[in-house]
């Protein structure tokens, strides 16, 4: 266990538990199972984003395309069960999944292969994908009756007591973190975002590595287009806009460092977490719906300011500023 | 001095002469491409639509982009230094509600004008505070500040909107800050100028000098291909960069005013996504997010370049997200292309 948790991700788990109570002691409602059920599920998606964004942020990279690529990979599983409702469940869910891998091998072609900086790519792809989803559904959107019943029952299905968004995102969990721990493609993830010099030394491709995390975060995106899609019964160009900022920012209260080559799943699951019972314990406390984003930034800016002091090393240099610079 | 001795070299190091420069030099020049992207929009433009060439609608195509393209010129100089500021649209939309409520309060065109720069100015001195003082990384800083500035706007106005405001502000955003004058001659004409576009223009004359003539510039550019080498070299590292903030937040805060006067009206919501697409344009203008490279001529070309591919679209009809595909298309290629092209050529062996 001592691998799974850090000293961080106890305080800000403590963070957590403190607020939970303290919405619970005021608002009983709040800790009922329904409840906390419900915010799982409706976390669920970040859960597995801001997962897959971590993959990249440890390479050094970042994916501001996921939110895109999530609205057209639902967009096309959405089509899938309007046109051919008749094939199974599975390959609809694999549609989903597969477009989004495609989305996220363009991406990490590009940048891998031709070393485009990954802000400039995501950000052109980011465009690309938004304006394919008119282009792919003739500008009109696919409302919930359109879309095939299965298609729509699954994400509400409830397995003991949570829905299968939540479960998929339990396992999604697992695997990321089996695989960051105990592959060797997903230590070289670190490896290639904490020093990448020593990581070509130690013949980790860095190149390969780069692929592998641009892939998972868009296949992961695609999966997540499926259930955003199912569970809101609507898919349209401009569902999850803006999303990918609240993803990074997930990762950010969760401690991965923009730097490359830090970070933990359950950190990055706290992370989420945590926004996430910010979107949902406001209406509990009765506190307009518009305190959210203010509450979010005041979080991300408190969090990025207590990671970069717990980063700090107590170390002397000609010019103390010097050494900082250096790792921008 | 016996001329047919080769004298030894003294020093270890030999430091050769740049090279001199060759035609396919300044062809691949950065700005030079955008030229040729920028003549090609033009053409294509006016061969499909009639409408294109014509003054008015030129001008009134310019509304369009150049409360973004202001914003872009303080973008350009930071990511030139290794920043970037991704709150610029919340600025604006914390502005423009500041703006709201000093119009119910009574204040003129001058006064409203001055409250938008000047939250633009404490914005800009908050993220710029949190970057050098607790030195963060800028892209995190400012995706914080931008839900919290566009948080603070929901917070205080909800679901309202602001419309109030006085006519002589209104017809600052809405009106031909130029007018049209013609001459004897049907070529020689002023041509109408919108106020935005105007500020844009003079604003962009004023940061090129800065950056390319001044001792400033040139530390701006030092700053940005090694910050530690220049901080070594006594350039003001952090004190430029809280500088550079600073002005990015009152250009925010400038088109934050900009905007509402031409929209005669606010909601929270304001300026969504504007972030990006300026982005968008300080990348396709040549700045390099590397950080050293990047030319205010070549932001200019790419506001230009993209402005007119949108109106031109727009003239036909195109929906904008379609037009996006061929904007984020193009960002990628002019990125790529050099590159493929550096992979395939195949170099004599020195």
């Amino acid at each position: 266990m001592k691998g799974l948790f850090n000293y961080r991700e106890l305080i800000l788990a403590s963070i957590l538990l403190v607020g939970i109570a303290a919405i619970g002691a005021y608002q009983p409602a709040f800790l009922r199972w329904g409840n906390i059920s419900d915010m799982l599920t409706e976390t669920s998606v970040l859960f597995m984003m801001a997962l897959a964004q971590m993959v990249v942020i440890l390479t050094r990279g970042i994916d501001l395309s996921v939110a895109a690529n999530l609205a057209l990979s639902g967009m096309l599983a959405a089509l899938v069960s309007q046109y051919y409702p008749e094939i199974p469940l599975v390959l609809m869910i694999l549609t989903g999944v597969v477009c989004g891998l495609i989305l996220g091998l363009f991406n990490g072609l590009l940048i891998a292969f031709l070393g485009i900086p990954p802000i400039v790519m995501t950000l052109g792809t980011l465009a690309i994908f938004r304006g394919l989803i008119i282009i792919i559904a003739g500008g009109d959107q696919v409302n919930a009756s359109e879309m095939g019943a299965a298609f729509q029952a699954f994400p509400k299905q409830i397995f003991l007591g949570l829905a299968s968004p939540v479960w998929i995102a339990i396992a999604v969990s697992l695997l990321f973190w089996i695989f960051l721990n105990y592959t060797r493609a997903g230590r070289g993830l670190y490896a290639v975002g904490g020093n990448p010099v020593a990581a070509r030394y130690c013949g980790i491709d860095q190149r390969r590595q780069e692929l592998l995390a641009y892939v998972i975060s868009g296949a992961v995106a695609g999966l997540c287009g499926y259930l955003w899609v199912a569970r809101y019964g609507v898919a349209y160009s401009e569902i999850a806009s803006g999303y990918e900022l609240t993803v990074i920012a997930a990762c950010v209260i969760g401690g991965v460092s923009i730097g490359g080559g830090v970070g933990s799943v359950a950190g990055t699951l706290l992370g989420a977490l945590f926004l996430g019972i910010v979107m949902t314990a406001l209406p509990v406390l009765q506190i307009s719906p518009f305190w959210q984003m203010a509450i979010s930034g005041a979080v991300i800016l408190a969090a990025v300011v207590i990671n970069a002091r717990a980063e700090r090393r107590p170390d002397k240099l000609i010019l103390p500023e010097a050494r900082r610079l250096r790792r921008v | 001095m016996n001329m047919d001795t080769p004298v030894p070299p003294v020093d270890r190091y030999i430091v050769l002469d740049a090279p001199p420069r060759r035609l396919r030099d300044v062809l691949l020049r950065w700005e030079v491409i955008l030229v040729i992207l920028l003549v090609a929009t033009i053409v294509v433009n006016t061969i499909v639509s009639p409408y294109f060439l014509d003054v008015f609608n030129l001008a009134d195509a310019t509304f369009n982009f150049s409360e973004k393209a202001i914003i872009a010129l303080a973008m350009a100089l930071l990511i030139l230094v290794r920043e970037i500021d991704l709150s610029v649209a919340a600025i604006v939309a914390l502005a423009a509600m500041g703006i709201g409520y000093a119009a119910e309060a009574g204040f003129g065109p001058v006064g409203l004008f001055a409250t938008g720069i000047g939250i633009g100015l404490l914005c800009g001195a908050f993220n710029g505070m949190l970057v050098t003082w607790f030195s963060l990384p800028s892209i995190v800083v400012t995706i914080g500040t931008m839900s919290l500035f566009r948080g603070i706007t929901q917070v205080i106005l909800g679901d309202q909107a602001k419309t109030k405001y006085p006519q002589e502000f209104l017809d600052l955003g809405q009106s031909y800050f130029i007018k049209m004058k013609e001459t004897g001659i049907s070529w020689l004409f002023v041509p109408p100028v919108p106020l935005s576009f105007l500020i844009f223009l003079v604003l962009a004359v004023l940061f090129g000098l800065v950056l390319h003539k001044t001792a400033v510039g040139r530390q701006l550019f030092a700053i940005g291909s090694n910050p530690v080498a220049a901080r070594f070299s006594g350039i003001p590292v952090d004190k430029l960069r809280f500088l550079l903030f600073v002005v990015s937040g009152m250009l925010s805060g400038l088109a934050g005013a900009l905007l509402t006067a031409r929209l005669g009206s606010m909601r929270s919501n304001i300026g969504v996504g504007w972030e990006l697409d300026i982005v968008t344009m300080v990348i396709l203008g040549g700045v390099s997010i590397a950080g050293g490279v990047g030319s205010i001529l070549g932001v200019v070309l790419a506001v230009l370049v993209l402005g007119l591919v949108t109106f031109g679209m727009s003239l036909n009809n195109i929906p904008g997200q379609v037009v996006s595909v061929y904007i984020g298309a193009l960002l990628i290629a002019v990125i790529a292309i050099p590159r493929i092209l550096d992979k395939v050529r195949v170099r004599p062996i020195r």
